[in-house]
């Protein structure tokens, strides 16, 4: 079997020992109406409204879309706009808490045909919750569901500093587990894998104990960058190649996050759907790391005040991990549903190296798991050469970043292949 | 409020630099030129510091000429003089050694844009430019251990006697570097040091040098030479090691580096018994810089999943 390049990382896992801890409701919560992939919502409540925590006040008719539920009790104060971290501008409902955190009634479902998963799924609001937030009901919603015969589920946590899956796993595993077990029901799948990097043996060996005598298997996987890549893990668990311009479930799998996994079984035992979202917070200059169950909404300077983290040292903050995670321009930034972790860095962290001239050492060829050509990539890039960049197949550039990683000539390869991305499209 | 930096992704690096890479180069030489001084006496040492000095004056005043960044910090002008240094006699006059240094920074690197760009490997191309016009400075080889410098009796290489026929040093002086030669290609064993250096704090992959060294092995062998005499003799170990492994001039891949490596043992061999000169090591490397950016094209990376694309028209 052909190995993938990949990348060695030093993992930074500080926090992974926190426990979650519950962050008190904040006065104030803004939530997005748009957390995922795919169409924005419509609010559904009005200014002045009484609202309820797991109450539903987003919502599209589209069916690429997610609907969005209040994380709090309280009043809605305002509908207003903003510029999300995407650029995009979003309208985000403005609640008072009141304190009370009173929840909707909440009834148990049980599912057993597909159509009945998929409703779950979209009713319990959860879209890709490692970080893509592709809508989890148009995955389980593939047409030809007698091809799919793999469930993979992503819990490799790849990324440095962030435990939130991983704290997951060791807190909740038995959600993990019946959430894929009915997964595998309603879609008739045989067989699942839930792949974890082996820096986490608690993990691995407490899942390996829960699978006992069902027909999910635990598979170890190298610690080794971009492991949790979709395509990265497909391969290393199932040995299934996604071939450009295919989904994974062309190839008969269909893969989840371990986090959704268990959300999508706690929304059918309790009938409350995604409200709230495990962050790690971490960062180079972070003394307490933790883990915090963070209602959808709350404004990150409020979570960075909960931690403890000291806002004036903060140079860089970071929605998601170092590799792939987007910087943000503002802490006035809401918690949305497929965050996992905020991280700030310090002033000698955030500073971003002086780029020079490439040295043709191919280091950045050594480490692309999709086997592309970073270096030549940008090359075709800054001579605009479009039939180049086709040839050289940046559109299956998954932009890991491990190629600017470890560049010494400090370029940055990942960012240009995006640019190529947008120069093909606009073509 | 404090402005946040924002940049796109990845927000951490590596901690190489093309500044360490080249640090490490430097000190992989380091062998190779404590051996060229203990055989070859302090003139060996004075050739390396005057080409030093004069590749990063060079590069100096060509950035200043051509207006454009300095880039001397990045140390890639020292390991171009080091190596040029080692690639010439103790005997060699001063001036024909900055000479070297002229072509191999400002013909061969700036001329062509600098660090990456050059198509032949700046130290490579200015020996063998030295070798045609100055052929007798060049070849002007002394004993070893005779600290004479530049007065000390001329003496012909192995590779010459081999070919004469003539009287030849043991495997084991030959390994150690008790030899007539280049300052800093004599000695297999400071050189091979150098290497296993280069290749732990992976600066290098040692695939072109072992199929270099090893394609000179087996074919020599196999036209009826004397294999062991074969690797350890010319500029081979100092080439295979320190020049085919250029990142600028040399494949990137590793299916590349096989090729280059391969073609580089074949032209080496081919030359030093079918051609005029007893060294080929030079030619083969300068002939396969050249070859790259074909080999490059060959031996590039077939995406995880692509399909192939229609060529329009
Ligand atoms: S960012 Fe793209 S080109 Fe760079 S290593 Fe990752 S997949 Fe390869
Ligand atoms: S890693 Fe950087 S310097 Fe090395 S080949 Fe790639 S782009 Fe060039």
């Amino acid at each position: 079997m052909l190995k993938l390049n990949g990348l060695k990382l030093l993992h930074y896992k500080n926090s992974q020992d926190a426990q979650t801890v519950d962050m008190p409701v904040p006065a104030v919560v803004r939530i997005p109406m748009v957390q995922h992939m795919g169409a924005p919502c419509v609010p559904v409540v009005k200014p002045g409204e009484e609202v309820l925590a797991g109450q539903l006040i987003g919502k599209s008719e589209q069916a690429f879309s997610v609907p969005i539920h209040s994380s709090v009790s309280g009043k809605v104060k305002a509908i207003e706009d903003y510029v999300a971290s995407s650029g995009a501008l979003v309208k985000r409902v403005v609640i008072e808490t009141d304190g009370q955190q009173r929840w909707i009634d909440g009834t148990p479902r049980t599912v057993s045909t597909q159509q009945e998963l998929v409703d779950a799924a979209r009713d319990a609001g959860i879209a890709g919750l490692g970080g893509a937030g592709f809508p989890t009901h148009i995955k389980l919603a593939y047409k030809d569901v007698d091809r799919i015969d793999a469930l993979v589920i992503n819990a490799a946590e790849c990324e440095p500093y962030i435990t939130s899956d991983y704290r997951e796993m060791l807190e909740y595993p038995d959600d993990i587990i019946e959430g894929i077990k009915t997964v595998m029901k309603c879609l008739n799948i045989t067989k699942a894998f839930i792949g974890i990097e082996d820096n986490k043996p608690e993990a691995i060996a407490l899942l390996n104990q829960k699978v006992q005598g069902t027909a999910i298997r635990v598979e170890a996987l190298k610690s080794i960058y971009p492991q949790g890549a979709e395509k990265v893990l497909i391969y290393n668990t199932t040995g299934r190649i996604i071939e450009e311009g295919e989904i994974p479930a062309d190839k008969g799998v269909i893969v989840m996050n371990v986090t959704t996994v268990a959300n999508l079984h706690r929304f059918l035992t309790t009938g409350r759907p995604l409200t709230h979202k495990r962050v790690t917070v971490d960062g180079s200059f972070v003394t307490n790391p933790m883990n915090v169950r963070v209602p959808i909404g709350t404004m990150i300077s409020d979570l960075l005040e909960f931690a403890g983290v000291d806002c004036q040292m903060v140079h860089k903050a970071l929605m998601g991990g170092p590799m792939m995670g987007t910087a943000l321009d503002t802490l006035e930034t809401p918690i949305i549903k497929n965050n996992n972790a905020i991280l700030v860095l310090d002033e000698a962290h955030a500073r971003i190296p002086k780029t020079t001239a490439c040295i043709r050492c191919g280091r950045c060829i050594d480490v692309c798991p999709m086997n592309l050509m970073p270096a030549a990539l940008e090359k075709a890039y800054d001579q605009q050469d479009t039939e180049r960049l086709e040839t050289l197949k940046v559109n299956l550039c998954i932009n890991c970043g491990s190629c600017t990683y470890v560049c010494p000539a400090k370029r940055n390869l990942a960012q240009k292949n995006q640019l190529a991305k947008g120069l093909l499209k606009r073509k | 409020m404090n402005p946040f930096i924002v940049s796109p992704s990845p927000h951490i690096r590596s901690d190489r630099t093309t500044q360490n890479i080249m640090l490490d180069v430097i000190i992989a030489l380091c062998p190779a030129l404590i051996a060229s001084v203990i055989i070859f006496g302090w003139r060996a040492f004075i050739i390396s510091a005057v080409c030093v000095a004069s590749c990063v004056l060079i590069e100096y005043l060509c950035r200043r000429l051509m207006k454009k960044e300095q880039t001397i910090t990045d140390l890639s002008a020292v390991v171009t003089g080091l190596l040029l240094a080692m690639n010439l006699p103790v005997t060699i006059p001063l001036w024909v050694a900055v000479f070297g240094c002229f072509i191999a920074i400002a013909v061969t690197k700036q001329l062509f844009g600098g660090i990456g760009q050059n198509f032949a490997n700046p130290a490579i191309a200015a020996r063998v430019i030295l070798l045609a016009s100055f052929g007798s400075y060049m070849t002007n080889f002394t004993e070893p251990f005779d600290y004479a410098g530049v007065d000390a009796v001329a003496t012909p290489t192995p590779l010459v006697q081999l070919a004469n026929g003539g009287e030849v040093p043991s495997l084991l002086q030959m390994f150690l570097g008790d030899k007539p030669g280049c300052i800093g290609e004599v000695s297999a064993l400071a050189l091979l040091i150098g290497g296993v250096y280069l290749v732990v704090r992976r600066v290098i992959k040692p695939i072109t040098p072992l199929v270099f060294i090893g394609t000179v092995f087996l074919l020599s062998g196999a036209l009826g030479a004397n294999p062991f005499y074969q690797i350890l003799s010319g500029g081979l170990m100092i080439g295979a090691i320190f020049m085919a492994t250029d990142y600028a001039t040399t494949p990137s891949t590793n299916w590349g580096k096989v090729i280059f490596g391969l073609g580089a043992g074949l032209l080496t061999i081919l030359i030093r018994q079918y051609g005029n000169y007893p060294e080929g090591v030079s030619f083969a490397i300068l002939l396969m810089n050249i070859l790259t950016p074909q080999i490059d094209k060959l031996a590039t990376h077939k995406p995880l999943g692509g399909k192939k694309v229609e060529k329009h028209a």
